[in-house]
Formats: structure tokens, sequence, C-alpha cells
């Protein structure tokens, strides 16, 4: 069994929550605490990948980076940069994909911060950034678990967006569920088997981990 | 010298009214406002705090204008020398009490002396969810006053606790604004306490002033 699906599908895991982990924050924070109209709109449009075909997804991503496209040329010209059928690209697709699990995590964890200790805090002198860092971040250690690991684990199984992205170029695109799906084209169900009940069980362990770490910190 | 004057148009469910108070307080006084639910108390603190825009009028405390509408100054909460204690006290689950009182001035020796103002230097390194009412209460205090604030705004600070622990907290109470020599509003729906604490007291009544009360 080739083991590079894995170290595919790891990496893209763990690129996908860090840089969401880092540009969901904020956009939660407005979304919790503001109550204005556009608020609505932006989060339906950064929660659509829940709904939408991931097919779809991915061919509207693969149509933008294409360099025939006004984005794809600017990255090309500006940046060097060819997204399409790249790791680059399909860490692009996860972000966009995973987007609402770390989003609604979170946002339910900031919601769930007293509107009153943040205010509290202001009072103390504190400007926003200092109670984000030292009372709502503290206070929302749960959200935090939950983002991280949906979105994880979400991003390692992802495999519409990824196949219409990037393909399946092995040690750069072919991430587990596109090993798996392969495996299963060219008739070879035990190697299918094989990396499928890999992903099975780290994805149970996963999810095993969250919720027992969650009910201890909700004991506390 | 504390003065201020606000209006706002506030809306409880399909009734609406405004809050337009007028008063001033000299140094060291402790005003009560006492009211009904939904009389405009509370939003009178949050509008002295800065947590609330008033429609119009103008908040000057010493020599500092902290809102006038018809210049369009609001200084942001954070930038006002208030201590506030909030109906639920609001303390930071993550920090202990001795830590609430550090987050709002890190002096150690300040703190020090503020545990021992308001009793709890035994109770210095527990948590909140550790702590009774009482205790609550008084750590709320001790973190509002610890960066030695213009002005301490008491959000019904004694209507989570039960009768017995109310009394005692009171006098707590007088015996610290006294001791602190802050400016103080305390709002409540209780005429006992307002009566029994305040130098001054005032009612609220829909927004309005509705009367002074013997104190």
């Amino acid at each position: 069994m080739d083991p590079s699906p894995f170290l595919v599908s790891l990496r893209l895991g763990a690129c996908v929550t860090a840089i969401l982990l880092v540009l969901a924050f904020p956009l939660a924070w407005a979304l919790a605490r503001t109550r204005r109209p556009w608020a609505i709109a932006v989060e339906s449009l950064a929660t659509l990948p829940l709904v939408l075909s991931p097919t779809v997804l991915g061919f509207y991503l693969l149509s933008a980076m294409s360099p025939r496209s006004p984005f794809g040329a600017f990255l090309l010209s500006a940046f060097g940069l060819r997204l399409a059928f790249s790791f680059e690209g399909i860490v692009l697709g996860g972000c966009v994909s995973g987007l609402p699990f770390m989003l609604t995590a979170l946002k339910a964890g900031i919601s769930g911060v007293s509107r009153n200790i943040v205010e509290a805090s202001y009072s103390l002198g504190k400007g926003r950034v200092e109670t984000a860092l030292r009372v709502v971040i503290p206070n929302m250690k749960g959200a935090f678990l939950a983002g991280l690991v949906t979105t994880f684990a979400h991003a390692i199984g992802e495999f519409g967006i990824v196949l219409m992205i990037g393909g399946s170029i092995p040690g750069v695109t072919r991430t587990v569920s596109i090993a798996v799906y392969e495996r299963v084209e060219a008739l070879d169900f035990a190697g299918a088997q094989a990396y499928a009940i890999v992903l099975v069980v780290a994805s149970y362990v996963t999810m095993l981990a969250l919720n027992a770490l969650q009910r201890a910190e909700a004991r506390r | 010298m504390i003065g201020f004057r606000i209006a706002k148009r506030l809306r409880a469910g399909r009734h609406s009214f405004d809050l337009e108070l007028e008063r001033e307080l000299a140094d060291g006084a402790f005003l009560g406002v006492l009211g009904p639910s939904g009389s405009g108390k509370t939003t009178l603190l949050r509008c002295l705090a800065g947590h609330e825009r008033p429609d119009s009028g103008r908040i000057g405390v010493g020599q500092e204008l902290w809102y006038d509408s018809s210049s369009g100054a609001c200084v942001p909460p954070r930038l006002r020398s208030v201590g506030f204690v909030p109906q639920d006290y609001a303390l930071f689950p993550n920090m202990t009490v001795l830590g609430n009182i550090l987050y709002a001035d890190p002096d150690r020796e300040n703190a020090r002396e503020l545990l021992s103002l308001v009793r709890l230097e035994k109770q210095a390194g527990l948590f909140p969810r550790e702590l009774s009412g009482g205790q609550k209460q008084r750590t709320a205090l001790a973190r509002a006053l610890a960066r030695r604030p213009a002005i301490l705004l008491l959000d019904e600070p004694l209507s989570a606790l039960d009768e017995e622990l109310r009394e005692e907290l009171g006098d707590e109470l007088g015996r610290i604004q006294r001791a602190s020599g802050v400016t103080a509003i305390m709002v409540s729906h209780s005429r006992h306490e307002i009566s029994r604490l305040c130098d001054e007291s005032i009612e609220l009544r829909d927004g309005r002033l509705a009367g002074f009360l013997p104190t």
C-alpha cells in the first residue's frame, strides 16, 4: 500500500485547519456580535458549502483558478502561482469547503461567552484584542476544539472538491478518498479496503477524543 | 463633579418611552435610582459606562467630556474611568478572585488592599464557580474599584442574594463605598436598599424622574 495518500491528506488537513483557525475567528466574532442585516448574507454565503454539491463548488473554483480566468491569470502573472491541479489549489478548495465547520463552531463559542463579561473587560480598560485573547478565547475552549477537530476530519476526508480542483497527482493531490475511489474503479477492493479502514478508524478515534474532551470541559 | 443629561428612546415589547434624566453628583456622593423593571435604570448605567449610546445629551466627569451629542464626542467604554458591577457580576470564569482583580490593575499591592477591603483574602485563589453569591458580589466590587474609577455603577448588586445576605452585604457595600470615597450610582427596585445606602435617591418611572426619596 502506497502511504503517500495518507501524507497528502494529513498535510491538507493541517494546512486547511491552520488557515481557517486564523481566518474564521474574526469573521465568527463579527457575525456573533452584530445584528446588522449584512451578517445574514455573509453567513449564508460562508456556510453555502454545507448544502452545495462539492462537485459544483469544485467546478466553479477550478474555473476561477484556470489561467484563462482573470483571477487565475492574475495569480500566474503576479505570483507565478498555478492553483489548478496543485496542492495549493486543493488547500484553497479545502478552506472554502471547511469554512462552515470552523465558522459554526467558533460562532457558537463566541455567542456562548456572555456579553456582560466582554463589556466588563472593556469597562476595565481593555481593547478588543486583549479582551478576545484573555477573556473570550479562554472561555470557549470547547468550541475551539470542536472547530479544529471537525474541520481537520472533514478536510482529510474531502473528495469532490479535491478531485475537481486537484485531479489525482500521486504525492501531490491524491488524497486517501481519491485513492479509495481509484482502487474501486480498478476493481481492487482489497486495496480500497486497506485505505478506507484506516480513514474510518482515524475518524472514529478523532470523534471519540473530541467528545471525551468536550465532556471533560463541560464538567469543569 | 459628575454631570449628565441623557435622552434615549427605549422599547419594552410593544411599549416605547423616552428615558430622560439630568443629574449632578458631588464627588463621593452615592446616588440611588429606584424604579420598577423596564423603567430605564439599567440603560442609564449602560449609557454612563459607554455600552449604549444616548440619542442626545451630555456626560461630563470632572474635566473630561465622555459624551456630547452636539459635538459628536463619544469616549469608548475602555477610556471611561468607570467601575461597573452588572447584575450577574460578570466575573471572568477562567480567572481566580485575585486574577479578576489583577486583570483590572496588575498592581499586586493594590489587589492585596482590595482583597482586604472586601474581606476575601482567604478566597484569593478560588475561581468564580467556587464562590458563594456574596463572595462573587464582593469580588466584582473589588475588581470594579481596582482602577480607582471616577464613578462606580452598581446594577441591582444585591438582587441575586437571599434576604439575610442582602442586609449584611448592603452594609458591606455602604462601608466599601465610604472607605474608597468613590462617587457611586446604584439602581435597584428595592426602596429599602436605596434609602438605607444612598445619600440621595430618586425614583424613575417610564424613563422620567418621578420623585425624590427620603434617605
